[in-house]
């Protein structure tokens, strides 16, 4: 039996993260090759298959989008490149899309970290830009495996919380955990992510009541408006789509019951500002991020928001990783994660069981959080999860 | 044994409905508490683990509280007993289906 050299001799609400130029801390250390349109998304694949340590996804979007939507989606590609996690960025372009990539770069290279412009068309072809993009991420890799963790504190960390294929246990056993974990972070200086606007439909008085401000009070029946308003439009009740068939099967009757249940992730702080879809925090604390309930584009906005780790309770069992932050995966009942051990990281389960309360399952989510900020990895890492969605909110053009 | 409960939760002392914590077969008798509040109930229907059920009768068209706030309102009258979930209970928010039937 050899020894386990523990990580966790690290005093509590201490992690082991990467210091970046612009003094924000990374938990990961990874190359990003940013498509920043769907044509150059295959070719940014194919460079991560040639060279370890880097890592991209797949997505349809970065051509022929205006206005707000273009917005949007620039902020997310954005967002996924400055966020603490990737060292440096190999942003790949085509070269002929409303998306540019010198765009994103020359907005990125403002963090510091190395960025570089790849572009399809100007190295005259895929294989071109393949060879191009993986020499360089060659170079960053080696770079970046250089650098040392050091010591940095949870007062740095900015963590995403998301509920998604949730039950009728989600608001009684993971999302109150999680609530706790949300203030105990805050309670250490951090900031703590509540999104899935859709979900919080019948549950917003709740959030409005803790607001900092009118502006932020405002805000709340801001955001509830315009995305109900988004679902009256189609004409159907929403509950067509949302409770989905699982979170029905699980015993979720209503949008309103299951938004109550969620908005128990956001723990009892007061709620200091309402941010767009894939905009940084400007303030610590907690904060709720104007997100569909849709899980890939909740976490694709957080992580682009700058999230260094995300919460994710579930009671049907969900895959969900981002490829730059790792989703620590909590069941809200045991069932599942006895079932779905290979995707679930941690089981709040117990507390239905009646062998644990809400504190130490919300203490045990806390510690979790300090390991895999000093490395250790989450399940959706290991079995390379890289989920990538935005939140669009214009036609395609 | 001779005394072993099935396992509920009911959120606040104000709900309608309380959360089966395992399957229960109907005609089960349920002690249901919550804080001050006790509630004998036999259950008119099989309850699957993480569904609700009325722990008091509730009237149509009536708002169903859970976690001390509205989830809903009532279709049809609601006896004590039964299962509670989308056959019974509607949602009042996102109800685009209502305002295409109005207009």
């Amino acid at each position: 039996m050899g020894e386990v050299i523990v990580l966790s001799t690290i005093p509590s609400g201490k992690f082991w993260g990467y210091r970046r130029p612009d003094g924000s801390v990374g938990v990961r250390n990874h190359v990003l090759i940013l498509p920043t349109i769907t044509c150059a998304a295959q070719a940014a694949k194919q460079i991560t298959e040639l060279v370890q340590g880097t890592v991209s996804f797949i997505h349809q979007h970065g051509c022929t989008q205006v206005g707000e939507d273009y917005d949007q989606t620039f902020r997310t590609y954005y967002g996924m490149g400055a966020n603490p996690n990737v060292y440096g960025v190999v942003v790949l372009g085509l070269g002929c899309e409303t998306h540019q990539a010198r765009s994103v770069a020359s907005e990125l290279a403002k963090t510091g970290k190395p960025v570089e412009v790849v572009s399809i068309q100007d190295q005259g072809g895929t294989l071109g830009a393949i060879a191009e993009g993986a020499k360089i991420a060659t170079r960053m890799v080696q770079d970046a495996s250089a650098q040392i963790r050091e010591i940095c504190d949870f007062s740095e960390l900015i963590v995403g919380t998301e509920c998604g294929g949730s039950d009728a246990c989600s608001g009684l056993s993971a999302n109150p955990a999680v609530g706790v974990v949300s203030d105990r972070l805050v309670e250490h200086g951090g900031t703590a992510i509540l999104a899935e606007t859709t979900e919080l439909i019948g549950a917003e008085h709740l959030l409005a009541a803790r607001a900092v401000d009118e502006r932020t009070k405002k805000r709340v029946y801001e955001v509830i408006s315009a995305m109900e308003a988004r679902a009256m439009m189609m004409g159907v009740d929403i509950r067509t789509g949302n409770p989905t068939p699982g979170n029905i099967e699980g015993g979720l009757s209503t949008l309103e019951e299951k938004s109550l249940g969620a908005g128990n992730k956001a723990g009892s702080t007061p709620l200091q500002e309402v941010i767009d879809y894939a905009q940084k925090p400007t303030k610590k604390g907690l904060v709720w991020m104007d997100t569909p309930g849709q899980d890939i584009e909740q976490l694709t906005g957080m992580v682009a928001g700058g999230a260094q780790i995300v919460l994710f309770t579930s009671g049907r069992g969900t895959p969900t990783g981002s490829p730059i932050a790792p989703v620590i995966k909590i069941s809200t009942n045991t069932g599942l994660f006895e079932r779905m051990g290979d995707n679930i990281d941690l089981n709040a389960g117990t507390i239905i069981d009646g062998i644990e309360t809400i504190d130490s399952v919300g203490q045990r989510i806390f510690e979790e959080i300090g390991a895999v900020a000093s490395g250790k990895w989450t399940k959706s890492e290991i079995l390379k999860q890289h989920d990538f969605g935005i939140w669009r909110i214009g036609p395609t053009f | 044994m001779a005394e072993a409960a099935y396992r509920t939760v009911m959120m606040k002392p104000q709900d309608q409905v309380a959360v089966a914590l395992e399957d229960i077969p109907a005609g089960a008798q349920l002690t249901v508490k919550c804080q001050e509040r006790i509630v004998e109930i036999i259950l008119a229907s099989d309850i699957p683990f993480g569904h609700k059920f009325a722990v008091v009768d509730i009237s149509q068209g009536e708002d169903i509280l859970k976690y001390g706030e509205i989830i809903g309102a009532a279709v049809c009258e609601i006896s004590k007993g039964e299962h509670v979930h989308v056959h019974n209970l509607e949602g009042k928010r996102g109800r685009g289906d209502r305002l295409v039937n109005n207009s």
